[in-house]
């Protein structure tokens, strides 16, 4: 990264205009000095060093040692979990983004109707996103609970069979999806803030017109949300490519073992490799068995997808940079 | 940037209200729709937690049988749980993580989110773009190379390999504070500039005086994570248990010491309860800050 601090200069320049830029230059600088260190230490170096790495074997004892595309070789052909991990973390990508768009999307335009109590509402449809991930987790695993937790339980005052959820290998990813809605909280807010945001008048202009609500929200209510909506789109496909945390509390809880003290290789997964989603696999090659060659091989397939989102993202960066009239 | 207040909500009514006749004749069932909905949906955010607080309160016999009901009040087991598991020690070590982490994204990020929103220099958008891209891309692409680093420094199996990196600046922080800090019009600081105040005077007593609310949403979000984050203790401290976090604590407390779900729950709401307190200390700038990590609509 280029950081050329030079003004552009037209002509020559007086000395005491000279100076003056070099004190701005020195103090962006300095503003910068951490920032700067903090880049070239834990993003830029890391980042050369995995791509190293993943032509290596490296057990974090011995040095690295050179084995060309090895790696990805047993990734494409000899890992036995890596494709059910690649599914699962598809899987999220498929249905988790989606449904946490649509309910996100549903409950803000909601909230966007109701006129007395709307802080109090909009307040308590966000507090679960601040739960912690692994308190949300335990409770939605004890929730359901195939025999005696409250959904099956409820379900079957109305004569349901509920599923075994986190048991089942069918269900537990469709249970972490429900674990996904109820912290809808972030994406609500921003859907919020930007649905306040259209403009009054085009809605009036369309009542006017007669204009039936699906039309509404088609051609007025749509068009001016979309680049938030691409915004959480893009954010949740990020988000879901590093589903960690709550795939891997919900199999060691239902589970009923401790993945410290017995290994997390031994859980992860649970039930039959079902919510094992990429990283997790990353993780248990890389610091449970210590294969930091291939971890890192994982690691450089995840960046490669990762970045394709990144680069959509950043595409639309303009969307981030309405600075220049706010600094004239 | 679209900055919502609390009491805006209210106002935002006219959506649904086409022409006066038409909401007259729609309003009895569109009000009622609306409330079901309405108390639906609150039904379904609040219960998870109705249901933590109420198996909390229960003996063990009963947490595991399918009554929602206390039939005895438990208050004991919120002092039960502290025998069970060194809670104290994981508070502490959450507590130590989050505010040093806090402090130092601080001193690091304000600075530089002040020079990417409020200073000009050539780079300025690509350093930007540097920090969306530090932003989006998940840590395991950086995981392993990073962990052999701390490792070479003798710091895994402690929680510095998470607290110092926050001393050179954190991507998501700096992005927030620079979106909060372009809101600040630009007059105050060339009334300051022009009476000869230094660059960092003019940022220290101009500008972040009047950037309190986003400097708090920065300092909530990130001491949120710190205080959430599984993935991070887990990579590092997993091995030496005096230096787990809640979150880590949590999510073996059920395997290590109990197979109780009443103890595990009253453990759980433990967890939550800070989170909640600090959330409606400073609501508001929180709110205004999770707005402005969305784009402008």
């Amino acid at each position: 990264m280029a950081l050329a601090l030079t003004a552009r200069r037209a002509g020559p320049v007086p000395a005491p205009l000279r100076a003056k830029r070099r004190r701005d230059r020195l103090t962006v600088l300095a503003f910068l000095a951490p920032w700067l260190i903090g880049l070239s230490v834990f993003f830029i170096y890391p980042l050369v060093m995995t791509l190293y790495y993943s032509f290596t074997r490296f057990d974090l004892v011995t040095a690295p040692h050179w084995i060309g595309l090895r790696n990805y070789e047993f990734f494409l052909t000899k890992d036995p979990k890596v494709w059910q991990a690649v599914r699962n973390t598809a899987w999220l990508v498929v249905i988790l983004v989606p449904a946490r768009m649509i309910f996100g999307l549903g409950v803000s335009m909601v909230l966007t109707t109701v006129r007395r109590g709307g802080g109090l509402f909009r307040t308590l449809f966000y507090l679960p996103a601040l739960a912690p991930p692994v308190a949300a987790t335990l409770a939605f695993v004890f929730m359901f609970n195939p025999e005696t937790g409250p959904v099956n339980v409820g379900l079957a005052k109305i004569g349901i069979q509920g599923p075994l959820w986190f048991n089942d290998p069918a269900w537990a990813k469709p249970a972490l999806v429900l674990l996904g809605l109820w912290g809808i909280g972030d994406l609500m807010i921003i859907f919020l803030a930007s649905l306040l945001d259209v403009p009054k008048d085009q809605y009036e202009a369309a009542a006017l017109d007669g204009v039936r609500p699906w039309q509404r929200f088609r051609y007025i209510t749509f068009p001016n949300i979309r680049p938030v909506l691409t915004f959480g789109a893009v954010t949740g496909v990020i988000a879901a490519l590093q589903y960690f945390t709550e795939a891997s509390v919900a199999a060691t809880v239902a589970s009923g073992k401790a993945n410290v003290g017995e290994g997390i290789g031994t859980t992860l997964g649970y039930p039959d490799g079902s919510t094992l989603t990429y990283p997790q696999w990353l993780f248990v090659k890389g610091f449970s068995d210590y294969a930091l060659g291939y971890a890192s091989a994982l690691a450089v397939l995840l960046f490669a997808v990762s970045v394709i989102f990144t680069v959509i993202l950043l595409r639309k960066a303009q969307a981030f940079t309405p600075t220049e009239e706010s600094l004239r | 940037m679209s900055s919502i207040a609390l009491e805006q909500i209210p106002r935002a009514a006219s959506m649904t209200t086409p022409t006066r006749r038409r909401r007259r004749k729609e309003s009895v069932f569109a009000f009622v729709m609306r409330w079901c909905m309405v108390i639906a949906l609150s039904t379904v955010f609040l219960a998870p937690v109705i249901f933590i607080g109420l198996t909390a309160l229960m003996s063990n016999e009963q947490a595991l049988t399918s009554q929602l009901w206390p039939q005895s009040w438990h208050w004991d087991n919120f002092v039960t749980v502290f025998q069970k598991a060194p809670l104290l020690t994981y508070f502490a070590n959450t507590l130590l993580y989050a505010s040093l982490s806090t402090v130092f994204m601080l001193v690091s990020s304000v600075p530089a989110a002040y020079a990417m929103a409020r200073l000009r220099w050539r780079g300025r958008n690509l350093a930007f773009l540097a920090v969306l891209t530090m932003m989006m891309l998940p840590p395991q692409v950086t995981v392993v190379p990073v962990y052999v680093m701390w490792s070479h420094l003798g710091l895994t199996g402690s929680l510095w390999p998470l607290i110092l990196p926050n001393l050179f600046g954190d991507a998501f922080s700096i992005f927030l504070l620079r979106q909060f800090l372009l809101t600040i019009p630009q007059d105050y600081a060339d009334a300051a500039r022009i009476d000869g105040c230094s660059e960092f005077k003019v940022m220290w007593r101009v500008i972040l005086p009047m950037a309190k609310p986003g400097i708090a949403a920065a300092a909530m979000f990130s001491f949120f994570f710190a205080w959430n984050d599984y993935y991070g203790p887990l990579l590092y401290t997993s091995e030496n248990p005096n230096q787990w976090t809640v979150s880590l604590g949590l999510a073996n407390f059920r395997g290590l010491y109990q197979v109780q779900w009443n103890l595990t729950m009253a453990m759980t709401l433990l967890v939550m309860i800070p989170v909640v307190v600090v959330f409606f200390l400073a609501q508001k700038s929180f709110v205004e800050g999770v707005t402005l990590t969305g784009v402008k609509g």
